[in-house]
């Protein structure tokens, strides 16, 4: 009998129903939308963020104290001093590790191509690596550096046969030379120099012998594969693979720095004092700071497991990617709020006014005996039938909007997290059961007498 | 009802009524709009309470009660019938005497059906209120006022919307009612119903200005 009267009910104010079911799905599927891109945004504005470049540097030890001490960025004016390139797993393997979401190892030497004095720098492109927590990662500049543009050819490529022997130029550079895309270069380097220690006197320049694999030669031609337009000095540079650079200058297994880029919170107190000294903190302060995604944790954890290093945060990047998230996240929770206020306001109105227009249908319930809980049951069971349509229909419409917000905002889709199912269930009932609040009272407050004599 | 009052603001509508019905009469409350006729028939159903005075059913006094045990008592012992039928109209006539079932107890189909049977209407049980006449509009109302063997059928100007062969028949089922030891209560205007009624009281300005306790003439009178 109950499910006839609901039916009856249901059947008998289709287009005011509609609108209630119209209502609750705009709010469901803003939840959903919002939600889904809230709890997909941190990895969506990493790759956003990821265009401005790495937030952290490691640097050796004794490079970075030479260059706090003179001011100088990235600590590579020491020769001789160098990280170990057979630890750089390692960076995956502390307790943020997830939060790494890319890095490149580099080794700058002074070279000459054609006879023309250059930075060479060697590092990683698309470096295929298998880490040992069986987790796999596609590292290296290309992704690192991705606001750099190609002007001609393509990027190198690990992965491809023959890159190992090849190279980029440097816009700038590859106009002073007259390279383009297929030319051969000669490249020759100073043996165990790194970038800007030597005079740029080279001794092996123009000694044209080819680079052979295993014989650690200090030069070799090499075929130009891509020209790049990186917007600064990196311009005048010639990259390589890291193993040849490294073969050239006789640094095997050694690096310049590292970068780093990582997701971060925003920093705060505990944070900033961790910053210059952790050991001043308390056991619960430190145990709070290290269990926190801190660019200063984590770059503490580097230092942790890279002999000898110091691991920095580029500050304005590392900040600004936290705060943007944060920023991002309060914004798509406060249009969530607002939109299941609104959804609930509507509610509200458009079953209290169905329930005004059944006045006599209810006063009639209650003088033949139906008790307050039994109206509010006939009530809430209604809006509840509605609010399913409406939230399933709501949900679908929102991961929708999501892949919507996903392509026009990041150019890629939003994952579906298992959590926004629960939490939009959750709102849709909480937004329903509100928005019944007020239909609720004016059934219960409906006297008998009045409308059943038409008063 | 003793010394019974109802005040809205400056209006008396009940003022100082005071009135006993014995178990299995049949009462007509007559007398001129405004007269608190409604009034005495909404406190007698429970559906209201006086301002000042005593309601007693069955020793209750209903006075003192709360909208719950109103609600209980309405379920439990009233049966009403009103004027304008108010049918559930997406409900067939079947239907709409199960609803009555259902706030009391549990609805059987089976009982609703005999209870349209005995209104004479069987055969459009099915019907939406929509395909049916006022007549048979109210006599499914009937037939949902009895459906829970009450104690009390109260009705408020049942035929004042039916032509004469339907007011032929629902006074009929009152007097099958009446016969079966229910106490009736009817709020009219039409002098032929009142006098169908074996106890005429007449209300004015609140007041009851007759009471034919002892007239019996609306037994077995055809």
């Amino acid at each position: 009998m109950f499910f006839r009267m609901i039916r009856g009910m249901l059947t008998r104010q289709t287009g005011k129903m509609a609108m209630i079911a119209f209502t609750i799905a705009l709010g469901a599927s803003l939840a959903t939308a919002m939600l889904s891109v809230m709890f997909d945004v941190s990895d969506k504005v990493n790759q956003e963020l990821k265009t401005y470049g790495a937030n952290i540097t490691v640097v050796p030890k004794e490079a970075s104290v030479l260059s706090n001490l003179y001011e100088v960025e990235g600590g590579g004016d020491v020769s001789n001093v160098y990280l170990k390139e057979d630890e750089l797993g390692k960076i995956k393997t502390i307790f943020w590790a997830f939060n790494i979401v890319d890095f490149a190892p580099m080794i700058d030497v002074q070279a000459s191509v054609n006879g023309t004095p250059v930075t060479a720098v060697g590092s990683w492109f698309n470096h295929h690596l298998d880490l040992p927590t069986g987790e796999q990662l596609d590292a290296g500049i290309t992704s690192l550096r991705s606001w750099w543009e190609l002007v001609d050819g393509r990027w190198l490529d690990e992965s491809q046969t023959g890159d190992d022997q090849r190279v980029m130029l440097g816009h700038t550079l590859a106009e002073k030379l007259g390279a383009r895309v297929g030319d051969t270069v000669e490249l020759s380097a100073d043996s165990g120099a790194s970038a800007d220690a030597g005079s740029g006197a080279n001794a092996d320049a123009g000694s044209g012998a080819n680079a052979a694999a295993g014989s650690n030669p200090s030069s070799g031609s090499f075929e130009v594969v891509g020209i790049f337009d990186a917007g600064g000095d990196e311009d005048k540079q010639i990259f390589a693979p890291l193993d040849l650079v490294q073969s050239l200058s006789g640094t095997d297994g050694k690096l310049s720095s590292i970068e780093v880029s990582a997701i971060t919170t925003p920093d705060n107190e505990i944070s900033r004092q961790a910053a210059k000294d952790p050991s001043k903190l308390t056991i619960a302060q430190y145990e709070t700071w290290y269990c926190t995604a801190y660019v200063s944790s984590i770059c503490y954890q580097i230092q942790e497991v890279i002999t000898d290093s110091v691991a920095s945060p580029v500050r304005q990047v590392a900040e600004s990617e936290g705060a943007i998230l944060d920023k991002t996240q309060l914004l798509m929770v406060l249009i969530t709020i607002l939109a299941l206020l609104g959804s609930a306001l509507g509610i509200s109105n458009l079953v209290t006014a169905s329930v005004m227009e059944r006045g006599q249908e209810i006063g009639l319930f209650k003088a033949i005996g139906a008790t307050d809980r039994a109206i509010s049951g006939l009530v809430l069971t209604e809006i509840i039938v509605v609010a399913i349509v409406g939230g399933l229909v709501g949900f679908a419409a929102g991961i929708g909007f999501a892949q919507i917000i996903g392509q026009s905002v990041f150019n890629s889709s939003i994952a579906l997290k298992p959590m926004v199912v629960p939490l939009v269930v959750v709102l849709v009932i909480v937004v329903t059961l509100l928005g019944s609040i007020s239909a609720i009272r004016t059934a219960l407050r409906l006297d008998p007498v009045e409308v059943l004599h038409d008063r | 009802m003793k010394n019974v009052s109802k005040i809205y603001g400056e209006l008396r509508a009940l003022d100082n009524v005071n009135l006993t019905i014995e178990q299995g009469e049949w009462v007509a409350i007559m007398g001129p709009s405004g007269s608190g006729k409604s009034t005495a028939m909404n406190i007698i159903g429970c559906m209201d309470k006086p301002t000042s005075g005593e309601v007693l059913l069955d020793g209750q006094d209903i006075a003192k009660l709360g909208r719950r045990e109103l609600t209980e008592i309405r379920r439990d012992k009233i049966g009403l019938i009103f004027q304008q039928f108010h049918l559930i109209s997406y409900l067939t006539a079947v239907e709409n005497v199960m609803v009555a079932q259902y706030y009391h107890s549990l609805p059987d189909e089976a009982e609703a059906l005999e209870a349209l049977e005995r209104v004479g209407l069987a055969d459009r049980a099915k019907h939406l209120p929509s395909q049916l006449s006022g007549g048979e509009q109210q006599r499914v109302c009937v037939a949902r006022a009895l459906i829970n063997h009450p104690e009390i059928i109260l009705a408020d100007e049942p035929t004042g919307n039916l032509d004469e062969q339907n007011e032929r028949i629902v006074l009929d089922l009152f007097r099958q009612l009446h016969s079966e030891g229910t106490t009736l209560v009817v709020v009219t205007h039409d002098a032929e119903v009142g006098a169908s009624a074996e106890r005429i009281i007449t209300l004015e300005y609140g007041r009851v200005t007759s009471d034919n306790a002892d007239t019996k003439f609306g037994k077995g009178n055809g």
